[in-house]
């Protein structure tokens, strides 16, 4: 390899309990693109922020341009030429793209000069690598790609040789995706640096010259990204052979439990987010619902599930329709029949400082099982906690237990034990295994089949392209709110990823 | 994730760091009354002593306490909602009003005992109304509660004054306030319990509401932790999205948990108003609206917790009064300061001691609890 | 004439009520603006006004009253600081806490210093801030209208007051044309973005809060030094309050906050001025209406009814580092 850019050297790092970062030495080549995968939580993000200056390792070093550094704060890492574009925009959303790229490197205790110095800076840099942006627009009113843009120019204005992009194609559609890495590589032909934070194997192979794979805060392989495969690297990442299909059976589909007919949905600020969707959800099969985050599918379930108003269209209930219009209410479709596990766990599906108990019953807490008039039967509900715990395998094994204290896994388990408990008819399921570790995402697998094949009707929501393809019987792909097209279950990541990218978008992207 | 520190015991949780807390806010008053040049070890004796030594002044002790528990459940019971109010005041003043209306309409054709559940129920829809419209404010129209109650302080003020001096003050009257009630509107005293145990009592305010405002600390523990209510007060309280999740209306469960928390603040009134002072008069509350902040920080917002911490402000006001007579230089304002500092180490700065005191657990026990939390979990 | 001259006298007294609403609000503003709520700017004001006049009683000058005012208003801002910013605790507990420490101290501290019932002993005009004539104002008194306002309403202020009106284009150029302006209004929309940038967000958060100090404690010189001949206990009188709710009215802006602290300042002396007469239309107002009406007024602009008053998005939510 040639002259190391950055060298990481026996990196260590704990937060509480948990062991982040274990021992960790890299080497990532200057003038390449150096892609970083692992699983959520492996300890990627935390390695780049080390080296960013946003956390300190307890142990270890880093050595920037072969020369030992000592990086305390991001304005270390920024005068070494480090940049980072988070994955969370770190942008003001008041401020002009303008005024966000110069804070913290305004020059002048004054704003007048350096404001104009900045104005020209900018607009030779937008020039050099092709990232147009108006240095006046409001960042707020800008779209996610363009607010992205201004977190790569404000990393070159401030003289960034290295940067590093944390999970950058999250919000993107697989269309500004490939506009992204023909920057980052446009940047490495200047002679940039590129570190790329990822668990999508996609990128990595689409964009990267070598690989280190990132395993439980271990760093498990560094390899040249021409000399390996996709099944290879998903090993590394996981240990193990991945299951990429979940035995399942054949589904047969029974009568129409859930119907969707011309629904459309605004957010609080008054943008479409759902545009005029319909589709019928059948008992005994997994509709599966793709698309790139932000898409409109959260909406979807929200509203579906009675937490978000609709602003037309119809959904009807096992026959029965939903009011959509004044919000209804979650738990009166509960009792119909409609159990929801929903895509943020920890604000949505629990609430953290619960004891167990007291979360295996939320939403459901009126239901005469569990209450006494007024009052709620603790018995019942300690009975019913520990049955569900046994039953879900749910560790520790403690009802008293402040809900915060379990795993990602066993929280999710929380979940869907009482959701699926309830025997409800159709259940309702987003990100099922965000943040869960391997071995929950297959019992988790394994009970959305079996809800399957008792004849529930299951809509599931996941940005994770290979569970919707491993778990439905039917893909619906959505974009900017509409539903771009359906497929069955055999079709293929890239004709999915086409769809999610919709025509549209790719023009704009072009 | 949620917390920042790794948990600790229980007993430690709610016990010792919040004990500590208030050792610290004491240890900084004692410094202030020895920069005034006293002693602050002669002042406590004297405080505790004019507090607690004879059985006339434990009676003041507990008439004080009476209103803070009162004031201290009403801030807590909007604690668990996530609520911040700080218009205790102001509602317990408008409670006065509903105590006042009752008592002149009533106390002389009926006797006190049939007179107290009106004034209960005077007191508590009056407090609970004047909480109602910043708590609608909040709940429909993202109005920071915490400033439209402090507005609320205000106005209850001004409109106390103008009510007393122009509608309510008898018109041979100077004072603004109303005329005395009859019997029919005076609380019976609770000397007699403090005398069964040997204590003298001559006269003092300790009155029934003392026993009301206990029961009124054991509903609330049934409410918070025993019913549908509370646990959807609690719910919307950790976090608004999981209750609406679980159906809980956010516009509901906010204006139901301020009319408790106005109607508990309003019933504190009932115990200057109808049990000692026998009139309503400008300025009643004397602040134990505010001091029932520092009972609700320093109980932690638990009826348990509560009633000591409001025993000990009553020891505070009573003690304090007499500290004044013995210590020219300190005033009963030295409460106001204790106030301020157990307000500070108790509520603002309760984590100033718990990365070290979780430190020297995880030194005493090399495998805390909660160790398996957050596997898997970190991105 | 008689009208106008009216006119002049009750601009002059919304003036001299409205400066320590100014002060102190846009003392708020720094803090509120870099996301720290205060809800302390009374006491922070009050101990401010004990400083002043209990420093100013002992050496008979007021500029070591203004010194001292500052230094303690500062020390209640850092103390606001140590328990929201370092010790990420509630905003709002913290600001109460302070409003009930100086509330008390300056009370028992005037007693045991000075032993007048919580006052701090009359001042002399040499250790006040007395009025200052601007130059010609003598002379051109006697020329109607615009005579009579540039002696009677513009001429005759004590410094604070000069000050005070001074700091509001100030403020504005602080927060809009320097680099401190534009990392505070920053720190309070989105600190990870500073903190990403590498500026320190504790640090810039504690140079707000101290610059609330300095104006808290200006607020309080100007109460007991200029408005009044000394300290007198609970002398701030909720003025930090109204303030707060003028800095809300005026949706957390320099010139517009002024303008509210000018209106709040208007209703209260006109309130004075009223009392006891009939309007016409309106008949004999009660006075305690007048006085709840800058509460009134603020009530309804927060519930939305005119214009929405959005705080800075950071505000009140301590600064933790994502996981």
């Amino acid at each position: 390899m040639g002259n190391a850019a950055i060298e990481l050297i026996g990196i260590d790092k704990s937060f509480g309990s948990g062991h982040a970062n274990r021992n960790i030495s890299l080497k990532i080549p200057a003038g390449t693109i150096h892609g970083i995968i692992g699983e959520n939580g492996a300890g990627k993000s935390t390695l780049m922020s080390i080296l960013y200056g946003f956390y300190q390792a307890d142990r270890g070093r880093v050595c920037v341009r072969g020369e030992k550094a000592k990086i305390e704060t991001p304005s270390d890492a920024i005068a070494l030429g480090i940049g980072m574009v988070h994955q969370h925009f770190m942008l003001v959303h008041n401020f002009t793209v303008l005024e966000n790229i110069i804070l913290g490197v305004e020059g002048h205790s004054l704003l007048g000069s350096s404001i104009s110095k900045a104005r020209s800076e900018l607009q030779r840099l937008e020039r050099d690598y092709g990232l147009e942006v108006d240095p006046d627009a409001v960042v707020e009113d800008l779209p996610v790609g363009l607010q992205q843009r201004v977190e790569i120019l404000k990393a070159l204005y401030r003289g960034a040789e290295i940067l590093i992009l944390d999970e950058p194609t999250g919000v993107l559609t697989p269309a500004e995706a490939d506009h992204l890495f023909r920057i980052l590589r446009q940047l490495k032909e200047e002679g940039k640096t590129i570190v790329l934070i990822t668990h999508k194997l996609r990128e990595i192979m689409a964009v990267t010259d070598n690989v280190s794979v990132m395993r439980q805060g271990a760093l498990v392989a560094t390899l040249k990204t021409g000399e390996t495969t996709v099944e290879e690297l998903a090993e590394l990442m996981v240990g193990r052979r991945v299951l990429l299909r979940v035995e399942k059976g054949p589904s047969a589909p029974g009568e129409v439990l859930l119907s969707v007919t011309n629904l459309s949905v605004k957010d609080s600020r008054g943008v479409t987010m759902v545009d005029d969707i319909s589709f019928d959800l059948r008992a005994g099969e997994i509709v599966g619902i793709a698309g790139v985050a932000g898409n409109g599918q959260s909406e979807l379930l929200e509203t579906i599930t009675g937490i978000r108003k609709a602003v037309s269209g119809t959904v009807t209930l096992d026959g029965r329709p939903i009011d959509l219009t004044g919000a209804a209410d979650p738990s009166e479709l509960r009792a119909r029949g409609l159990a929801h596990v929903p895509e943020d766990r920890h604000h949505m599906g629990l609430v953290l400082p619960f004891d167990e108990s007291e979360n295996s019953i939320l939403g459901y807490h009126r239901q005469p099982k569990y209450a006494k008039g007024l009052f709620l039967d603790m018995d019942a509900i300690r009975d019913d906690a520990v049955e569900k715990i046994g039953k879900y395998d749910i560790r520790p094994p403690d009802p008293r237990l402040r809900t915060a204290n379990f795993s990602g896994g066993n929280q999710q388990k929380i979940v869907l034990a009482r959701e699926m408990e309830q025997d409800p008819k159709v259940l309702i399921v987003g990100q099922p295994t965000r943040g869960v570790d391997v071995g929950a995402i297959e019992f988790i697998h394994k009970r959305l089949i079996e809800m399957r094949d008792r004849g529930k009707a299951v809509l599931l929501v996941s940005v994770e392209l290979d569970e919707i393809r491993s778990l439905s019987d039917r893909i619906l792909v959505m974009c900017g709110g509409r539903i771009v097209g359906e497929r069955d279950a055999t079709a293929t990541e890239g004709e999915l990823g086409l769809l999610m990218a919709g025509v549209d978008e790719k023009e704009a992207a072009e | 994730m949620s917390a920042p520190y790794a948990k600790l015991p229980a007993w430690a949780d709610y016990g010792l760091i919040p004990l500590i807390n208030v050792t610290v806010a004491f240890i900084v008053a004692g410094l202030v009354v020895l920069l005034i040049g006293e002693n602050p070890f002669r002042a406590a004796v004297i405080l505790v002593d004019g507090a607690l030594g004879r059985g006339q002044a434990i009676a003041y002790t507990l008439y004080y306490a009476t209103s803070f528990i009162f004031t201290g459940l009403a801030v807590a019971v909007a604690f668990h909602c996530s609520l911040f109010n700080i218009g205790g005041e102001g509602q317990a003043y408008v409670g006065g009003l509903g105590v006042g209306l009752v008592c002149l309409a009533f106390d002389s054709v009926l006797p006190w005992w049939l007179t107290f559940p009106l004034a209960i129920i005077g007191a508590a829809a009056f407090g609970a109304a004047w909480a109602f419209i910043p708590a609608y404010l909040q709940a429909r129209r993202g109005s920071h509660i915490v400033i439209t109650t402090i507005m609320f302080n205000f106005i209850a003020a001004s409109l106390m004054v103008y009510l007393l001096v122009n509608v309510l003050k008898p018109a041979a009257s100077q004072a603004p306030q109303t005329r005395t009630f009859l019997e029919g509107g005076r609380l019976p005293k609770l000397n007699f319990l403090l005398d069964a145990v040997g204590l003298s009592v001559r006269s003092s305010p300790f009155n029934l509401s003392f026993l009301l405002a206990l029961l009124a600390a054991f509903l609330v523990w049934v409410l918070i932790w025993r019913t549908r209510l509370g646990y959807e007060i609690r719910m919307r309280g950790h976090s608004p999205k999981a209750a609406r999740y679980a159906g809980v209306s956010e516009t509901r469960i906010i204006i139901i948990t301020m009319l408790i928390s106005g109607a508990l603040a309003g019933m504190m009134a009932l115990n200057p108003v109808m049990g000692d002072q026998n009139r309503l008069q400008i300025d009643f509350v004397t602040g134990a609206g505010f001091v029932g902040i520092a009972v609700a920080l320093m109980g932690r917002s638990h009826p348990a917790g509560i009633v000591p911490a409001s025993i000990l402000f009553g020891i505070l006001y009573q003690g304090g009064a007499e500290l004044a007579f013995e210590m020219p230089g300190i005033s009963r304002d030295m409460i106001v300061i204790i106030q301020g500092l157990v307000i500070l180490f108790a509520g603002a700065l309760e984590n100033l001691f718990r990365p070290s005191l979780q430190a020297l657990f995880a030194g005493i026990r090399p495998a805390p609890v909660g160790i398996e939390a957050k596997q898997g979990e970190r991105v | 004439m008689d009208f106008f001259s009216t006119l002049v006298f009750l601009l002059d007294s919304t003036i001299r009520v409205s400066v320590p609403l100014l002060l102190a609000a846009l003392a708020g503003l720094y803090s509120e603006r870099s996301g720290v709520f205060d809800i302390g700017l009374e006491g922070k004001m009050l101990g401010g006004a004990f400083a002043a006049g209990a420093a100013a009683a002992v050496t008979g000058s007021p500029w070591i009253g203004l010194s001292a005012a500052v230094a303690i208003a500062v020390f209640l801002s850092l103390v606001h600081g140590f328990a929201s910013i370092t010790h990420r605790g509630n905003q709002i507990v913290s600001g109460v806490a302070i409003n009930f420490i100086a509330a008390g101290s300056t009370i028992i501290l005037g007693q045991a210093w000075f032993s007048q019932g919580g006052r701090t002993p009359l001042l002399g005009g040499d250790a006040r801030f007395g009025a200052i004539q601007l130059p010609f104002a003598g002379s051109l008194s006697d020329v109607p209208i615009i005579g009579e306002l540039y002696s009677d309403l513009l001429s005759g202020h004590s410094l604070i007051v000069y000050i005070a009106f001074l700091l509001v284009p100030f403020t504005w150029w602080v927060l809009f044309r320097t680099r401190f302006g534009l990392r505070l209004r920053a720190v309070g929309e989105n600190p990870a973005a500073v903190d990403t940038a590498g500026i320190s967000v504790a640090w810039l958060r504690y140079r707000a809060l101290i610059c609330t100090g300095i104006l808290t404690g200006l607020a309080g010189t100007y109460l007991a030094l200029s408005q009044n001949a000394g300290f007198v206990k609970d002398m701030t009188a909720g003025r930090g309050y109204i303030a707060l709710a003028a800095l809300i009215f005026a949706k957390w802006r320099p010139v517009p906050v002024m303008f509210a602290c000018l209106l709040f300042g208007f209703l209260d002396a006109f309130a004075i001025r009223i009392q006891g007469t009939a309007l016409p239309l309106l008949g004999q107002l009660p006075v305690q209406f007048m006085q709840a009406l800058p509460y009134i007024l603020t009530v309804i602009l927060l519930a939305g009814f005119i214009g929405r008053a959005e705080p800075p998005r950071a505000g009140g939510i301590p600064y933790v580092k994502e996981r």
